[in-house]
């Protein structure tokens, strides 16, 4: 198994090094070389080649094994008895699934008095929701959720499950595939039925320089966990029925081997989640001091956004790190983005590039932030933002 | 007695990874490798458990911390910095057959070597920066059947050294949750400052003990390992859609470049 090379049959045409992302081909005399090291494995240069001198062997699909595995299972995660947003977003991408699958859509609520959200979710699309409800998982532990989860996915055999690439999805997740012996692929920004009916996922990596689309060709169900705010949710219908099942799991304290003793919230009252928010305003380095926040705070409240902080203010102690935009803090993609004094790291970016609208503001004109930016102002964001505000507020009172 | 295993990765410096515009390929040429950032929260952590029990103990505490890693031939470098940043003695998985392996079986692979060796805890760090899953650590936990706390940017080891107090980051904040060992704990930002090695640990490390395993010493059917044993399967790489910059204007008069984007938000529906 792995990559075979039948250097006979290579006509020396140098195609496959230039569709290698790691670099892993080199020249060799008229044919090429491959360095296993660098390889992944990934398939692009058997792809490319027109003479089928490179294979890569895999495994064979055995179709009797996943044959009886049908519907598309979202998780819905809760949190303070509040549905998290990105539930609405996967029940709304799941719906479109598993209608290209003529299948159904299954919605699982886990928690502690949570079956009021079961209408919503059917509202929202589902066409059955499973509600899992206790006391145990009134708060959650990786351990009650994985037992639950398991329970609910081995004897039901759904085809495909997805999970929020929340902190907590991203917890369960891997807990629950690595018990079930399942595939999972991270953080997932894009999510489609082929034409075998298996489902492509695609997901940034290399902090964002490359996509890949990943398949779970041997087992079922083909997990996942979604990146929050990529998928838009749809209308509700409240005039949709479903079906509500309540399924008993009972859970023993010594199974749960974590004990919560405290939850602390950081969020500074009233304000919201970067991650869920429709508008963000974002501050940097350019603030200067933690009292000039009360500037972004007001463009915030004016527009209902959330604030959020690059790396640099948050490593201050400026906002709370729930507040972080970036790779190492939260990736967000609102309808709009306001940049303040920040430069543009890559690292920020990865975090921010996908949001619909950017705006930015900098006092350096060859800031990186203006490469990506719809609308950039050159200067000083003390003289602009309450301009802004000011201009906004004038808008916003003659509507 | 605590021993400590710290499974790490060697990743490119993604920071400095560009796209080649024309062929829409990784431009890798100078990339550096380097230790995981997360990593080395994850190698200070155990080191600083380590310090704070010798210094309980005196001398003859023999509690150890394991570096472990599964990659190519090259990713020695990261484990000689682990060591060298205070870790004891290092495991070098490496081999062809362990290539294309997906984070499962990466999980597993690590597994399989873990079991035949002693540990109380594994401290891991929150995600490689190449991948950015998160995944490998949780999965480890499961295969080992040990609990996890992920996300921990707080960690105390009990006075009975029987017991770990965590604060697990949260979307909202944080939790403090308590666990006994043995369990996994992944790393965040936060948990401590990453020492850098000095002259005296980079030489010190080139000493430690240092085991290369491949895949017929781990002993493991090979139909579970690398590209074979992996559920999920690369069917193709390419490259992101790069967001466009729009206007980018002076702002010599705020009010009216206020007013001009404004005009522009409007005019897209974005308030």
């Amino acid at each position: 198994m792995g990559l075979k090379y039948d250097r006979d049959a290579c006509t020396g045409c140098m195609l496959c090094p230039k569709v290698c992302s790691f670099g892993a081909i080199e020249k060799d005399g008229d044919k090429v070389k491959f360095d296993l090291d660098k390889c992944v494995l990934c398939g692009s240069c058997e792809e490319v080649c027109p003479v089928n001198a490179i294979h890569i062997e895999r495994k064979a699909v055995d179709k009797s094994a996943i044959a009886d595995h049908k519907d598309v299972w979202v998780f819905c995660e809760t949190v303070d008895g509040r549905l998290r947003s990105v539930a609405l977003e996967l029940v709304s991408k799941g719906r479109q699934l598993a209608d290209d699958l003529g299948e159904n859509l299954v919605a699982i609520l886990i928690g502690h008095g949570v079956e009021e959200h079961a209408n919503t979710l059917i509202h929202q699309g589902a066409d059955k929701v499973m509600v899992v409800d206790g006391e145990v998982f009134g708060t959650y532990t990786t351990d009650a959720f994985t037992i639950a989860m398991t329970s609910l996915i081995a004897p039901r055999k759904p085809s495909i499950m997805l999970f929020g690439a929340t902190n907590n999805g991203r917890d369960l997740a891997p807990r629950v595939a690595a018990r079930l012996g399942l595939g999972l692929t991270a953080d997932c920004t894009g999510l489609e039925i082929d034409d075998e009916r298996q489902l492509v996922q695609t997901r940034p990596a290399f902090g964002g320089n490359v996509m890949a689309e990943i398949l779970s060709p041997y087992k079922r169900p083909q997990m996942a966990t979604v990146r929050p705010n990529v998928f838009k949710p749809t209308e509700q219908d409240t005039s949709r029925a479903g079906e509500i099942e309540r399924v008993e799991i009972s859970i023993s304290p010594v199974q749960i081997r974590t004990q919560v003793l405290e939850t602390v919230t950081e969020a500074i009252e009233g304000m919201k989640s970067v991650e869920e928010a429709d508008i963000i305003v974002c501050s940097g380095r350019g603030i200067k001091d933690p009292a000039n926040l009360d500037l972004p705070r007001q463009l915030a409240d004016l527009l209902d956004a959330a604030v959020g902080g690059s790396r640099p203010i948050v490593d201050l102690g400026w906002l709370p790190p729930s507040q972080q935009v970036g790779q190492s803090g939260r990736t967000v993609c609102p309808k709009l983005y306001f940049a303040l004094g920040i430069s543009g790291a890559i690292q920020h970016l990865a975090g921010m590039s996908s949001s619909d609208i950017i705006v930015a503001i900098n006092k350096d004109p060859d800031a990186p932030i203006f490469e990506i930016a719809d609308f950039g102002i050159v200067g000083d964001l003390f003289d602009v933002v309450p301009e802004i505000i000011k201009e906004i507020e004038r808008v916003l009172s003659e509507r | 007695m605590v021993n400590i295993i710290v499974p790490v990765k060697q990743v490119p410096e993604v920071t400095e990874v560009r796209i080649n515009e024309e062929t829409g390929t990784l431009i890798r040429e100078g990339v550096q490798s380097i230790l995981n950032p997360f990593d080395e929260f994850a190698v200070e952590a155990a080191v600083q458990i380590k310090e704070k029990l010798v210094e309980k103990h005196g001398d003859a505490y023999d509690g150890k911390v394991t570096i472990m890693t599964m990659g190519p031939p090259m990713a020695r470098e990261a484990l000689l910095k682990a060591l060298a940043m205070g870790g004891d003695e290092a495991v070098h998985l490496t081999d062809s057959a362990f290539a294309g392996a997906d984070t499962w079986t990466t999980a597993f692979t690590l597994s399989e070597q873990i079991k035949k060796m002693d540990f109380d805890m594994i401290i891991c760090g929150k995600q490689a920066i190449d991948g950015d899953t998160a995944q490998v650590g949780p999965e480890l936990a499961e295969l080992l059947g040990i609990p996890q706390i992920c996300y921990v940017r707080h960690l105390e080891l009990s006075d009975d050294e029987k017991h770990v107090i965590a604060h697990r980051e949260t979307d909202e904040g944080y939790e403090v949750i308590k666990a006994k060992l043995p369990l996994l704990i992944t790393a965040t930002k936060g948990i401590n400052e990453p020492r850098l090695p000095n002259i005296m640990g980079i030489m010190k490390a080139k000493s430690k003990p240092f085991t290369e395993v491949n895949a017929e010493t781990l002993g493991t059917d090979p139909s579970l390992l690398g590209l074979n044993g992996s559920p999920t399967q690369v069917r193709r790489i390419f490259p992101p859609e790069r967001k466009k910059g729009g206007v980018k204007i002076e702002a010599e008069d705020p009010k009216e470049v206020a007013k001009k984007l404004v005009e522009f938000l409007a005019q897209k529906g974005a308030i």
